[in-house]
């Protein structure tokens, strides 16, 4: 990749390259490229994005600011990972006890269209009960998942539905909005919760 | 009955295609379902998803070629992958083959018996049969209890 570029970043010095092809490695591999996966995500002070919480408040980035915060991405019609990471999710707010209510968690739906304030709020009633649900319009769904550096597609089923393939990483901040981590999909518990109170902890050393 | 038939019908193809006099019978009748179990769902709107261990105990390989249960139209085995992105997708798995003494897990975020339109909701504390197909036309059919939504595995 490197090779590639220092070659390209040559032959254009040189002139042998025309504008068309630097503007291709402009966006392909140049800086103009779409954000890497595994691309940090921004404090949630920098996000811009307003949703709808699952008891009709009106919500956006700036409201996770001032207690440590655990963001994820999903979706209600979701049978196998969503429901898994939500599980998981409230496994490990019930080993953190009291400290779990110190925390923002919040569940962001990527399929808007069927997750409506209704629906999200049904589901995140049969979890624990700090996690919040958020959706909102399309747009601002998509500005939200920007911030994070997540992505969501839907994607036709056989029967004529639809699925979503989303990032399915838990965010954490601190107190500041800053990113602490992030929790991937397939992390054992045992590394989740110590990710989880490093988050809390910085939340004290932000405050002295 | 039906099951005779099929023996029938397999054997009769064993011996044809081989020309053996008396191979033993083995394939599906030989595949072990263990720890069953799914999630509650929210109304029939929503897709739900089993879970199970599929043990072969035979000595020859059995493919798992497809589903059935009363409770949805459309069962089909899925496999979900999370890639190197962090992103998360569904598709159908296809077939699955397991090889003698070997094992399949259909387990959160891999493996899954993905139960599309559903025909009724998935109740908690109830159950359900799913009969799961093999290529030799065998068919093994196991509850399933239903868990609560938020659970995480066959002990809830
Ligand atoms: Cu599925």
């Amino acid at each position: 990749m490197q090779r590639r570029q220092l070659l390209l970043y040559g032959a254009a010095g040189a002139g042998v390259l025309g504008l068309t092809l630097f503007v291709g490695w402009w966006r392909v591999d140049g800086p103009g490229a779409p954000e890497p996966k595994g691309q940090r995500p921004l404090p949630l002070s920098a996000m811009e994005f307003r949703l709808t919480d699952h008891e009709e408040n009106e919500v956006g980035p700036g409201n996770l600011i001032g207690r440590p915060t655990m963001v994820f991405f999903g979706f209600t019609y979701c049978p196998d990972v969503c429901p898994t990471t939500l599980s998981d999710i409230s496994g490990w707010l019930e080993e953190l006890g009291d400290e779990a209510s110190e925390m923002n968690v919040v569940f962001i739906t990527v399929d808007p269209e069927r997750d409506t304030v209704e629906a999200m709020a049904e589901y995140v009633g049969y979890f624990h009960p700090v996690i919040r649900g958020w959706t909102g319009p399309e747009d601002q769904i998509a500005r939200a998942a920007e911030g994070f550096r997540a992505s969501f597609e839907r994607v036709p089923t056989e029967g004529g539905g639809y699925t979503m393939n989303h990032t399915a990483s838990v965010f954490l901040f601190d107190a500041e909005g800053e990113l602490v981590t992030m929790i991937d999909y397939h992390e054992q518990r045992e590394f989740a919760v110590p990710k989880i109170q490093r988050a809390l902890t910085e939340d004290v050393e932000g405050a002295t | 009955m039906v099951k005779k038939l099929r023996y029938t019908n397999a054997l009769a193809v064993l011996l044809t295609v081989a020309g053996l006099s008396a191979p033993a019978l083995a394939g599906s009748e030989d595949v072990v379902v263990e720890n069953a179990w799914s999630r509650a769902s929210i109304s029939v709107n929503r897709p739900g998803a089993a879970y199970m261990t599929v043990r072969n105990t035979g000595e020859d390989a059995v493919t798992l070629t497809g589903l059935a249960t009363p409770l949805a139209m459309m069962p089909e085995i899925h496999e979900s992958k999370t890639n190197s992105d962090g992103v998360s997708s569904m598709a159908p798995a296809g077939e699955i083959t397991i090889e003698p003494g070997q094992s399949v897990a259909l387990e959160p975020g891999g493996l899954h018996a993905m139960l599309m339109k559903l025909q009724e909701p998935m109740t908690e504390g109830e159950n359900f049969p799913l009969t799961l197909t093999f290529s030799d036309g065998g068919k093994v059919t196991v509850e399933v209890p239903i868990l609560g939504i938020a659970a995480r595995g066959p002990e809830g």
